[in-house]
Parts: C-alpha cells; structure tokens; sequence
C-alpha cells in the first residue's frame, strides 16, 4: 500500500508543478525555489512529516524534502545549540544532498563533454 | 496589437489538450520514481538493515548520483524537456542542474568556468530554500518550541 501512497504523492506533486509551468509565466527555476520553500512551510505547519510517514519516499524524493530538511535542520540545530545552532544547523539535514550533487558532478564534469 | 494582448491571443489558441497531456506524463513520470524510491527504501532497510532515517538519504545520494550520470551521459537533457515536471521537480532535477552546468561551463575553465557557474541553475533553490528555511525555522522555535 506504501508504494501506491508514494506513487500518487510524488505524482501529484509533479503534476501540480506541470500545471503551473503551462499556465504561468514561471520557470522550472521558479517552480523549484517555490517548491523548496513551500517545502518548509509544509514542515512549519506540521505537514511534511505527516506526508513522509503517509507517503514515504514519495515526500522524500521531492524537492520540496530539501525545504523540510532545512527547517528540521535549524529546529533540531536549536534545541542542541541554541541560537548558534540556527546557523550551524541549517544545513546540517540537506548536506548529504548538496554534497553528493557538487561531487558527482564535478568529477563526471571531469570525464564527459557536453553532448550538443 | 501589443505584447499584452499577444499573449493572451497565443494562450487561446495552445491547446489545452497538449497541457492536460503534459500534466498526466509529469504525474505519472513523478509518480514512478517515488515508487521506485519507495522500493529503494525498502530494500535497504529489510536487506542492508538500516534505519528509515538513514535509507531515505541513501535514497536521495543514489538518486542524484543516477541523474548526474544520466545528465552527463547526455540522455537527461532529452528526457527532461519531454517529461518537464515529472523529472526536475524530483532532487533529480537539482541533480540535472548542477551537471548540465558544470559540463557547460568546464570549456570556459577550472575557476572562471565550472567554478563560479556550477550554481548558475541550482543557486536559487539553495539560497531561497536556505532563506525559507531559516525564517521557518525561527518560526517553528518560537511557536513549538
């Protein structure tokens, strides 16, 4: 049942993002920073966890994840290290992320040309 | 007749089917790869026994390790102006957009090139996602503590 719930989760998001890019002005780039910081206010409200605990990994493929991770990130940072705990822990939740894209793709950067 | 006006005559005459039909693929291309995901997860959890927690990160790097190939491969490019949402509103789109512009940019140099560009795309995601989430996050200390 979990892989239908995370089926339908990531689908409806992408077809809600399809959606807006047809019918506005926006960009991919706009629809994924509004999705990102949708992505925390989701996790303000208490939503996103409930989404991931739905939904599974269809929450968590969703870039709006990386908003939920940065919000978990300076909450959790907080209660450990108070205020310096907002700026040491924003990233600390989406780092595996962000470093994984830098990594790879500086070294397949390295090995491949662009096909065009 | 101005740009305005243009617009609106342009946008009568999309049609809407072609929209509808973007929207099923972004559903059902987005949809796959949250199952896909959730297998993933689920593997690595009864197979290699890890927490939930830790399988949803494992998840996330395979994911973008998978996109970043494909991307410099040369097969992503096609793929994400077919299937649009289905694949960059995914963190294979973050993924797709870090490495298209590093192998972009790598012909104008180390620094000057795949240096100061490598964020060109993915830069706003990562500041207006780092933004909300801070101003969230004071938010969510002051109301729940």
């Amino acid at each position: 049942m979990k892989f239908f719930n995370a089926f339908l989760l990531s689908g409806i998001f992408c077809f809600i993002a399809q959606i807006i890019l047809d019918n506005t002005k926006l960009t991919p780039g706009h629809i994924t920073s509004l999705f990102t910081v949708l992505g925390s206010g989701l996790a303000f409200l208490g939503i996103y966890e409930k989404l991931i605990e739905w939904g599974g990994a269809g929450a968590t493929v969703i870039i709006s994840n990386f908003g939920n991770m940065l919000y978990l990130g300076v909450v959790e940072g907080f209660k450990e290290m108070g205020i310096l705990g907002v700026f040491g822990g924003l990233l600390v939740k989406s780092s595996a992320a962000i470093s994984a894209a830098v990594i790879f793709s500086f070294f397949f950067a390295l090995f491949f040309k662009p096909k065009s | 007749m101005n740009k305005d006006e243009y617009q609106k005559l342009v946008e009568e005459y999309t049609p809407k089917e072609k929209k509808l039909k973007n929207a099923v693929l972004a559903f059902f291309v987005g949809g796959a790869i949250g199952f896909i995901g959730e297998v993933i997860v689920t593997i690595l959890q009864t197979s290699f026994g890890l927490e939930v927690k830790d399988a949803y990160v494992w998840l996330c790097i395979l994911m973008i390790f998978v996109a970043s190939a494909l991307t410099a491969f040369g097969f992503f490019d096609n793929w994400v102006s077919k299937c649009k949402a289905g694949l960059f509103l995914p963190t294979t789109g973050f993924a797709h957009s870090v490495t298209s512009a590093a192998l972009d940019y790598r012909k104008d140099g180390f620094i000057t090139g795949l240096g100061s560009n490598v964020f060109k795309l993915a830069g706003s995601v990562i500041l207006y996602g780092m933004i909300g989430g801070f101003l969230f996050g004071i938010l969510g200390v002051i109301f729940h503590g």
